[in-house]
């Protein structure tokens, strides 16, 4: 392995690639590098919920399509591409295209920043964790668009319940995500991952963990938190007008959206790339995949698990429960950093 | 012309906004069936409810009144289909009860034991949806699952896994297969087993009591006003079940519990369809200890057909066979309202005969019915999602609603 990486590394030192052109190469081929496994990633995601939640529901899950049901993926995808796309009457038809591309582009396009391994990020910027909180953000035009497009109100109830949504938990988030750059004193998601060499941040900070993944669930509308779709209650909430690839984009959308948020529990508490009981001769990159597959894990037995919360209960976790907890855990972890003078660069 | 240009001065204006309705089913997951809910709705509290039926009516009654007896039966299971012989058996003793006949023991056993069956039956599928309802969807795939070994049952006796059309007037169709005591048994012990993990699932889950708790409370007296029965007006706080108020075969020889709530919310009403599952299997142990071998059916041949090895020797077997399966028995004029604890409630029917081999007039009194038209006085002021909760834990089935 190591030797596989040292001819590479030698192959991209190469002169041609500091040349302008050169560059832009790099770049475009570091992004397929990160692109290609990760939409690989997201379609056997589907595959990975189907079955575990089988296993939960003492059923089989897909199992007729190759081996273990292995290219059941590719057999929705065909479906979706062949099937008719239908844009409903009275829909903003510009907008109802555009909604499903955002959802998707906007979950594809935070992966640029995070780090699987050391220094391997794409795009390793100083102001890696604000690029991803404001990606993340933005993930919510997609569905509101999408609601306010189709002209139905079903769809036009699911977007304004994941507008409000969103916008709750992304406070507590935020407060999460200051928390931890006390810690750390730097915005770089490399840095933020090399600072747990230690401890893993999900020590110290338990509950922000706690709150950070739990919040994670209902910025990606995953259950307890899917009453955006709300199945039982508003048929597929946002959704409810698309078909063919145009739902396939928010849902493999929705699909990127959890690995993303796997991604940034596992680089701000879980220590990334680090190996766990020292156990370094795994390399990196699948120690940081074995920390997504198991948050993603947690994102199935959840859903698996729990009923769907109620739009003001929903609303009343995050403003009432989560708001002040973080609030209060960023200023004890403040002033305890503070009086032991352990702050980072002080 | 403008306000302003009659007073010289501009008019201060309020803005009222309008409720908006939403148009709930009838093609809609958590419509359980074909209901179809207008909701006028402020936001997402809802203003007024306003259910109309209708989607699933196939004239069962004026059916009827052009079938023999035994052929207006299997009409029955296709009412309340997630529990067809709770149906049968109301039909089956109407009609007893006009004939003035009486089954054997060993036939009223078996249907004791089968009501249960269907109890079960029945709760497992109101908790499983009422749980998908609210968003769990795993205890409705475990439901499921366990409620295919009890089809398993009723394949076993009547050959049909829902539409089973077994409980007859004078006794049930045929015997129960040799080792079914023995199965059944052995179910009895395995089954609470199963209660166990549903319970340790929902009971104590935050979220399930969120949902629940304190949504859709109606009170003992407002649930008598509105004509609840079975477990939604146990739920309020009524000790009320057919089965120990006017007890029919053999309820009287068992000894159960009545489970009744406190508050008359979804939770209350969860918790006792839980209760009523345990004492079903209570049930069934019982039946299975008394139960002993004997007829199933009535042994006068004008009501129940003779064995078919007797008709290969007996012309007046033939005979009565030929008569049964096509003129079919006369009944006597009259007329009865007979009612059991179906496990939805009390389902009745309000039979007429007028002497001829034809019901005079079949009215059924479905239990769900009156459930639903508390509808709006249930969800009035709650939120869409707590709508559809309430639904779930009134357990409804358009087959019999609408008949």
């Amino acid at each position: 392995m190591s030797a596989f990486l040292a001819f590479f590394a030698t192959l991209f030192t190469s002169p041609f690639f500091s040349t302008d052109f050169g560059i832009v190469i790099l770049d475009l081929l570091k992004t397929l590098a990160l692109l290609i496994p990760l939409l690989i990633g997201v379609a056997y995601l589907t595959w990975f919920e189907r079955k575990v939640m089988g296993a939960i529901q003492l059923r089989k899950g897909p199992n007729v399509v190759g081996p273990f049901g292995l290219l059941q993926p590719f057999a929705d995808a065909l479906k979706m591409l062949f099937k008719e796309t239908v844009t409903p009457q009275g829909a903003d038809k510009v907008l109802f295209v555009l909604a499903p591309m955002l959802t998707f582009g906007l979950a594809i396009a935070a992966w640029a920043v995070i780090p699987v391994n050391n220094g391997w990020g794409i795009a390793n910027i100083n102001v890696g964790i604000l690029y991803l909180f404001a990606i993340s953000s933005l993930g919510v035009y997609g569905i509101i668009i999408a609601g306010w497009a189709s002209n139905s109100k079903y769809a036009f109830l699911g977007a304004l319940r994941s507008a409000a949504q969103m916008v709750s938990y992304e406070v507590s988030m935020g407060f999460v995500i200051v928390t931890v750059l006390v810690m750390v004193g730097s915005l770089n998601l490399n840095d933020i991952v090399l600072a747990q060499t230690h401890l893993w941040f999900a020590v110290p900070l338990f509950p922000l963990f706690i709150i950070f993944f739990i919040s994670g669930l209902a910025e990606t509308n995953r259950a307890p938190f899917d009453l955006a779709e709300g199945e039982s209650e508003i048929v597929a909430g946002f959704f409810v007008e698309y078909s063919a690839m145009s739902f396939a984009l928010f849902f493999l959308g929705e699909y990127a959206n959890m690995i993303l948020i796997s991604g940034m529990t596992t680089v701000l508490f879980l220590g990334g790339w680090l190996p766990v009981l020292g156990l370094s001769f795994i390399p990196g990159p699948l120690w940081f995949i074995a920390k997504v597959v198991f948050c993603l894990f947690v994102f199935i037995w959840v859903r698996a698990t729990l009923p769907r919360f109620r739009y003001d209960q929903l609303m009343a976790l995050g403003w009432k429960v989560f708001l002040p907890i973080s609030m209060a855990y960023l200023v004890v972890v403040a002033g305890v950093l503070e009086y032991f003078g352990w702050l980072p660069h002080a | 012309m403008s306000d302003t240009q009659v007073t010289g001065v501009p008019v201060k204006r309020t803005v009222e906004i309008d409720n908006h309705t939403i148009n709930f089913g009838p093609q809609h997951p958590a419509a359980h069936g074909v209901l179809r809910l207008i909701l006028e709705m402020d936001g997402e509290v809802i203003e007024r409810a306003d259910p109309h039926i209708g989607l699933l009516h196939r004239g069962t009654e004026k059916l009827i009144e052009y079938k023999s007896y035994m052929q207006a039966l299997p009409y029955f299971d296709r009412l309340d289909y997630v529990s067809p012989m709770g149906c049968e058996y109301a039909f089956a003793l109407a009609t007893e009860k006009l004939l003035g006949i009486e089954a054997p023991e060993r036939a009223q056993w078996i249907r004791v034991i089968f009501a249960e069956i269907t109890r079960t039956l029945n709760h497992l599928l109101a908790i499983a949806h009422f749980a998908v309802d609210v968003g769990a969807i795993t205890p409705g795939l475990w439901g499921y699952e366990e409620r295919e070994e009890l089809l398993e049952f009723h394949e076993a006796v009547s050959g049909a896994r829902f539409h089973a059309n077994y409980f007859r007037a004078g006794g049930v169709a045929k015997d129960m297969p040799a080792g079914m005591e023995a199965d059944l048994l052995a179910w009895t012990e395995r089954f609470p087993k199963f209660i166990k993990e549903v319970e340790d699932l929902l009971n104590a889950n935050r979220i399930w009591k969120q949902r629940t708790v304190d949504i859709g409370v109606i009170s003992a007296q407002d649930a008598l006003a509105w004509g609840f029965s079975g477990p939604p007006l146990r739920a309020s706080g009524v000790a009320w079940d057919l089965r120990r108020a006017q007890p029919y075969d053999k309820y009287a020889e068992v000894e159960f519990d009545v489970p009744i709530g406190l508050h008359g919310d979804c939770y209350d009403r969860y918790l006792i369809r839980i209760a009523e599952m345990k004492e079903s299997v209570k049930i069934i142990r019982q039946a299975l200890a008394k139960i002993k071998p004997g007829p199933v059916k009535i042994q006068d041949r004008k009501f129940a057909s003779p064995p078919r090895a007797e008709m290969k020797r007996s012309m007046e077997a033939l005979i009565h066979h030929f008569k049964l399966y096509t003129e079919g028995y006369h009944v006597p004029a009259g007329a009865t309202y007979t009612a059991v604890e179906a496990p939805k409630g009390e389902f009745g029917v309000y039979l007429v005969a007028d002497g001829t081999n034809r019901p005079y007039r079949c009215k059924i009194r479905p239990t769900g019915f009156a459930h639903l038209q508390a509808a709006e006085k249930l969800t009035k002021g709650h939120m869409l999602a707590d709508m559809v909760a309430i639904l779930g834990s009134l357990d409804i089935v358009f087959g019999e609603i609408d008949r």
